[in-house]
């Protein structure tokens, strides 16, 4: 088992023992091998201390006017110690002050590292990834990719290669897999500067810029999945695009909703079922129930799956589509033990 | 003769019970008038619950399908409301199957005996769905409960009088 973080905080000022520290509000991040404290804004300004350092800690409650905090005593720091924002101190602790709580849990998961040494049991591989350096790699992985997916086409596009290619399975398949691969990292480089509350504060400000972002970065991928995509897809794609500043699904849904009221070409969808997905506003229902219809009268009956197969659409999404006919009274099912499949409704043309 | 099916028959989502409102209308709509025409070309008056989801009518085996119960249930409902249909027993496990109406019938019967120019005529209950008379009308082979229903609907239009006589019912046509 590698490092990994077990828990991380906001709103953490730092004490130097009983010293403020210069330093402004930050996040605080636990792994299994160290803590780590991070300013919020400047993200190249961090302090990591090994958690083999710490001696023992202790809560200090909050009181009028003062946050919770917790006190972490440590060894003395060793002597090949990185330099650092705090170079020395005179102090053999430092404290965490919670001004966005969070401290208990922060305590109870420290609590629990510390007795079980993870950081012994395993070497620590690499530093934990802050902003800085994960952003460095991952353009770096992202760049030899490009490299060699272009390298790819390259050869594709020589005619005498291409043949060569084409008849062997292998060669093909590495070629879709790094096409593949090649667009999620285009998508994963998309967004240069995600909207987060840290930018744009919380509450509605926050939720109406996050809805003009997702209006532009979602267009493409809906054009290209016929118009319509599950707000669960959506939420990966946007949190694999926005790289470290995570999305909760709270504030995806919220942002969708803004959708209508911004004016954007985007709309929010909740089916009957409760499924919700994006949609292009362009993207008309009645068009939807049409090629549902086209699709079961072409095929004389269809299940999701196979509309699924048809559209390249996801199961759940061509289901719906379905359901959505039926409810028009375009179409009609039949349920039996081999599951469920709809009919054109000759209930309605026949009788 | 034969019974000929409807075109529903065939068609699979015909046994499942449709939860499009208007859809579902139309489809209970042919189940209805598919059992009815079912008992009419059996004559059969009564039905076991039990037994019909077992019968041809419910249970089509070339396609493997089947109406549940519970649909079951919900046709012999929309039948009830028609006035097509009545429960036998509180538990609704048996009931009557009027492909036609007790009003109808009478309106057969009395047809037949005022064509015979029969009215004023006294009939035992046994010469009119039993007698020779009657063989090549509709009504013969009626089912008593159902005969007497009838003559009542008539004896409500003043066109009838059921009388008790020695050995059973009699009925008198004005």
């Amino acid at each position: 088992m590698n490092e990994t973080l077990v828990i991380q905080q906001r709103g953490v000022k730092l004490y130097d023992g009983e010293d403020k520290a210069k330093l402004d509000v930050g996040i605080v991040l636990l792994s299994t091998h160290q803590l780590i404290w991070r300013d919020l804004k400047n993200h190249e300004c961090c302090i990591a201390i090994p958690l083999s350092q710490i001696i023992y800690f202790e809560e200090q409650a909050a009181g009028i006017g003062k946050s919770a905090k917790i006190v972490v005593h440590l060894h003395a720091s060793p002597a090949n110690k990185e330099p650092g924002p705090y170079q020395q101190s005179k102090f053999s602790y430092f404290k965490l002050s919670f001004k966005e709580h969070g401290q208990i849990e922060f305590f109870r998961r420290l609590t629990e590292e510390l007795s079980q040494k993870r950081w012994e049991s395993t070497p620590m591989s690499q530093p934990i990834p802050t902003a800085t350096n994960s952003q460095v790699r991952g353009r770096h992985r992202t760049d030899n990719l490009l490299y060699y997916t272009l390298l790819c086409y390259t050869l594709l596009s020589s005619a005498i290669l291409s043949s060569a290619i084409l008849s062997s399975p292998v060669l093909c398949y590495t070629l879709l897999s790094s096409t593949i691969r090649f667009k999620s990292y285009l998508l994963s480089m998309g967004i240069a500067n995600p909207v987060t509350r840290e930018t744009h504060g919380s509450g509605t400000h926050y939720h109406l810029q996050l809805a003009k972002q997702l209006g532009d970065i979602l267009l493409a991928p809906l054009e290209e999945r016929g118009g319509m995509m599950a707000l669960t897809e959506v939420y990966c794609l946007v949190n694999r695009a926005r790289g470290m500043e995570l999305l909760s699904p709270e504030d995806l849904v919220n942002a969708c909703k803004l959708f209508e009221s911004l004016k954007l070409p985007l709309r929010l969808r909740i089916f009957d079922s409760g499924v919700m997905v994006v949609q292009l506003q362009s993207h008309s229902e009645e068009e939807m129930i049409s090629s549902a219809l086209d699709n079961v009268t072409d095929k004389g009956s269809l299940t999701a799956e196979e509309f699924a197969k048809l559209l390249g659409l996801s199961v759940l999404l061509s289901k719906e589509r379905l359901l959505l006919a039926e409810k028009m009274g375009h179409l009609c099912r039949d349920d039996s033990v081999e599951g469920l499949r709809f009919y054109p409704n000759l209930f309605n043309s026949q009788a | 003769m034969s019974f000929e099916w409807p075109w529903q028959y065939n068609f699979p989502p015909f046994f499942t019970l449709q939860p499009n409102v208007d859809t579902r209308q139309k489809q209970l709509a042919a189940w209805c008038s598919l059992t009815l025409s079912y008992c009419r070309h059996h004559k059969l008056y009564t039905l076991d619950i039990m037994e019909a989801q077992e019968s041809p009518v419910f249970n089509h085996k070339n396609i493997d399908r089947k109406l549940s119960m519970e649909a079951i249930l919900i046709v012999f409902e929309e039948l009830r409301k028609k006035g097509n249909l009545e429960w036998l027993d509180k538990n609704k496990t048996r009931c009557l199957v009027m492909w036609r109406r007790p009003e109808e019938w009478g309106k057969l019967i009395y047809q037949w005996v005022s064509k015979n120019g029969m009215v004023n005529t006294v009939f035992t209950l046994y010469e009119l769905a039993n007698g020779d008379d009657t063989e090549s009308e509709e009504f013969h082979g009626l089912e008593d409960w159902m005969l007497i229903r009838s003559l009542q609907a008539l004896q409500m239009d003043g066109k009838a009088e059921v009388i008790s006589m020695d050995d059973g019912k009699g009925v008198k046509f004005f």
